[in-house]
């Protein structure tokens, strides 16, 4: 049998790529550990090696072919005795590009587990903050986040960006990508992997007054730091009686990626949003990203900035301003409706999007609140909401207890009670540790689904 | 003249060519400069210790009697602009650095005219117009910290220097050698002072150290460090010069091990019974600080008795005034709850 050469995985997050370069062409021989192709996805460039021993019957896929699924067969390769002409035949007809639902992890991973690729269209209620009529270029998290960088970098030299593999990897997740290149070595450094020391030395640079952009490869590390990041940066300005405090960001992935499991998948914004001191945004599009970023960077407090791996490579519009900045704790209503508010932050917006488009369906017209800063919390978008749709849903991935969800729904409680026709309710990450397996990881997640039947609970549908 | 309260002779580093340097020749007004500073952080001490029996003072005070050379005499190689950073046991630090006794004192009682207007207390105070940077709360915190003092005067290209202070406790906390192998790497100009006082608390060196001595807690990341006399004010500032000019020179960070001793408990609430009466009696005899500086000043004739105790009339004018205004002044408002949370 000829074995077929597929499009690898090459990151936990990685649904697709582009096939830049063929190395190898039909009737060459390969043995294992050749390498027979470059793949290049949104973070890097990878070779494929050839696994097994054989002659290249056939390329599939033609080299410059973008967004190539992952598992797509790309080649084909006769093994000793076959007939190298005739190993190719009937293979790869159909395309292996976007359109072909790709087999195994991608599709298992469901739509809970990869939430954006194929959105709905969702009316996407005009943001206040960015004027209308302004130019909008479709940008990705990722990109957002290196533009506000190097923005705020070009404005004030005393903004510098530190951590592991910033500089000459060009970011571990690629969000530095360019930095070094423009900024130097003595503004894009490199650090030894050290989250305790390094966060440390980030915030007594900013207590002598440089603004540090720290950035944790992902949050889960950021535990070895977090007695600097609470007791050092976030207390300091009222110890000293507000004399002294911590121009920094803190930045980097958070909450699960994508079959990491229990220690790679946690996400810290109901953690740091307990501590006075702290200033916690979590966006969900690139152009909350971006403005957000910068303004969290000239923000004279410490602040917690809680990216999503999954969400780096997704485009959103941006705002083509010359200095794009929104405000720290102010929600955005994504989307207007009247029977029901839907709460939700970073990735959890996945959910409550999606959700909103099936209950579009049945008749109920959802509100969507994108929260975007969990410290300082927009009580008043949400109150405001509360009074119009009478219903409230939070959609977060996080814990269940002590969680996002569970203080808002306090906090509606008390201050909107009489305007509440049902309880509020929090769906949340399940209350265990994150598993590996798939289909734990779904199960652990919250779903579309449960939103739905959350929404549908508090309907009386 | 007694001055080594060193257990070892001083090792010379030989791969930076650094080596413990003979006590400074100290002139009559640099003598008498360090009696003066050293009698005002110990009266000021003592008197913390009285108005913590009365009930002025809450919560936790780590008093400095005993290691008043050690902060003296670093003080002294000091130019404008250079930062110092200490862990709990501060008092002494910010009196150093010229701080308000006042301020200091009013923070210890928690009244509103406190250099943290009564929100820090005495673990936690700071002042950016004279670059102390605390007074922390979390046991080798403060390094790490430090050593992002001097990455900013990298940064910036200046001359200063990060004076690091930490014990011989926080020398075992990881994060100490974080911030040792990233000040290394990068040269940033840090003095790490261990001030050995021999107890981490109630656990003396040789019961939580593998390697006690400290000046070479920095030898895996090719730090020089060198033992000085901390009871010795004229071998402090000596050391002091030394390091300060091998930072000020782009070498990187240095290691000063202080060997120093404590002759109050950790804490005031901590009774002391892990040592002996008789080996505290012994420092205070043998090595105090300011009683070595005085046997010199009267020795050489610079001062006479008479002059002497003309200086602690001062020194304690200084102190009841500022223990004085910290019994008298308000509480802060209740307002101020509310406020330095955020910017």
């Amino acid at each position: 049998m000829p074995i077929e050469i597929l499009m690898p995985a090459l990151s936990p997050t990685m649904e697709e790529g582009n096939l830049s370069k063929w190395l190898k062409n039909e009737g060459d021989k390969v043995v294992a550990g050749d390498v027979i192709a470059e793949i290049e996805t949104d973070k890097a460039t990878m070779e494929v090696e050839a696994v097994d021993e054989g002659t290249i019957a056939k390329i599939v896929v033609p080299a410059g072919t973008e967004g190539v699924k992952v598992n797509a067969v790309i080649a084909v390769l006769a093994v000793d005795g076959e007939d190298v002409d005739k190993a190719g035949e009937g293979i790869g007809e159909e395309p292996a590009k976007a359109e072909t639902a790709a087999p195994a992890p991608a599709a298992a991973k469901s739509e809970a587990a990869a939430p954006v690729a194929a959105a709905p269209k969702t009316e996407i209620a005009a943001d206040p903050d960015i004027p209308a009529g302004t130019e909008m270029v479709s940008t990705t998290v990722r990109e957002a986040l290196r533009d506000a960088m190097a923005e705020e970098m070009r404005r004030d030299g005393d903004v510098f960006v530190m951590g592991e593999e910033v500089a000459e990897y060009q970011g571990a997740y690629k969000i530095t990508q360019g930095l070094l290149q423009e900024f130097g070595p003595r503004r894009v450094v490199d650090t030894p992997i050290t989250e305790h020391g390094f966060a440390g030395v980030g915030v007594g640079a900013a207590m002598a007054g440089l603004k540090p952009i720290v950035e944790f490869m992902t949050f889960n590390f950021a535990m070895q730091a977090i007695d600097q990041i609470i007791n050092s940066a976030a207390k300091t300005l009222y110890m000293s009686g507000g004399q002294m405090g911590a121009p920094i960001v803190f930045r980097g992935p958070n909450g699960a990626a994508a079959r990491v499991a229990a220690q790679h998948s946690q996400c810290y914004a109901a953690w740091y949003s307990h501590i006075p001191g702290l200033k916690v945004v979590m966006p969900y599009t690139a152009a909350d990203a971006k403005g957000l970023l910068k303004a969290a960077i000239r923000d004279p407090n410490p602040v917690i900035f809680l990216e999503n791996e999954i969400l780096y490579g997704q485009s959103f519009d941006v705002p083509k301003l010359d200095d794009f900045v929104l405000p720290i704790g102010k929600a955005r209503v994504h989307k207007q409706g009247k029977d029901v508010t839907i709460v939700s932050f970073g990735i959890g917006m996945t959910y409550a999007i999606k959700a909103e488009a099936e209950l579009r369906g049945m008749g109920i017209d959802a509100e969507i609140i994108d929260l975007r800063s969990i410290r300082p919390l927009d009580f008043d978008t949400i109150i405001a909401s509360v009074k119009k749709t009478n219903r409230l849903i939070v959609v977060e991935e996080g814990f269940p207890q002590s969680s996002v969800g569970d203080h808002i729904a306090n906090q509606v409680s008390q201050r909107a009670f009489d305007f509440l026709d049902a309880p509020v309710i929090t769906v949340a990450g399940k209350d265990v540790p994150m598993p590996y397996a798939a289909n734990l990881e779904k199960l652990a997640l919250p779903n579309i689904g449960e939103v739905v039947e959350a929404v549908k609970a508090v309907t009386y549908r | 003249m007694a001055t080594a309260a060193r257990k070892a002779p001083a090792k010379s580093v030989k791969s930076s060519g650094l080596s413990a340097p003979k006590p400074a020749d100290f002139t009559k007004d640099e003598e008498l400069a360090a009696y003066r500073h050293m009698l005002l952080i110990r009266r000021f001490e003592e008197k913390a210790g009285q108005l913590y029996g009365m009930g002025f003072i809450g919560g936790f005070c780590h008093l400095y009697i005993g290691q008043e050379a050690v902060v003296t005499g670093m003080k002294m190689a000091l130019i404008d602009g250079d930062q110092m950073i200490t862990a709990y046991r501060d008092h002494g630090h910010m009196l150093a650095m010229e701080l308000s006794p006042r301020g200091v004192m009013a923070e210890l009682t928690g009244r509103r005219g406190g250099l943290s207007k009564g929100k820090g207390g005495s673990m936690h105070m700071f002042s950016k117009e004279k670059h102390f940077y605390g007074g922390h709360g979390i046991v080798g915190a403060q390094v790490s910290l430090g050593t992002g003092l001097a990455f900013a005067n990298r940064y910036r290209e200046n001359k200063n220097v990060s004076l690091t202070y930490f014990g011989d406790g926080a020398a075992n906390q990881g994060q100490v050698y974080e911030s040792f192998n990233m000040a290394s790497l990068w040269k940033l100009p840090v003095i790490f002072i261990i001030e050995n006082n021999r107890y981490a608390m109630g656990t003396s060196v040789s019961r939580s150290s593998a390697e006690t001595d400290f000046s070479h807690r920095g030898a895996s990341f090719k730090i020089p460090g060198i033992q000085v006399d901390g009871m010795d004010v004229r071998a402090v500032k000596a050391a002091a010069d030394v390091a300060t000019e091998w930072c000020r020179s782009g070498n990187g960070p240095l290691i000063l091990e202080m060997q120093t001793y404590r002759y109050r408990g950790h804490s005031m609430s901590d009774p002391a019974k892990y040592r002996s009466k008789e080996e505290v009696q012994k420092m205070r005899s043998e090595h105090d600080p300011i009683e070595q500086v005085k046997a010199r000043l009267i020795d050489k004739k610079w001062a006479s008795e008479d002059e002497l105790k003309a200086i602690d009339k001062e020194v304690r004018d200084i102190v009841a005034d500022a223990a004085d205004f910290a019994q008298n002044d308000a509480e802060p408002d209740p307002s101020e709850l509310w406020t330095d949370i955020v910017l």
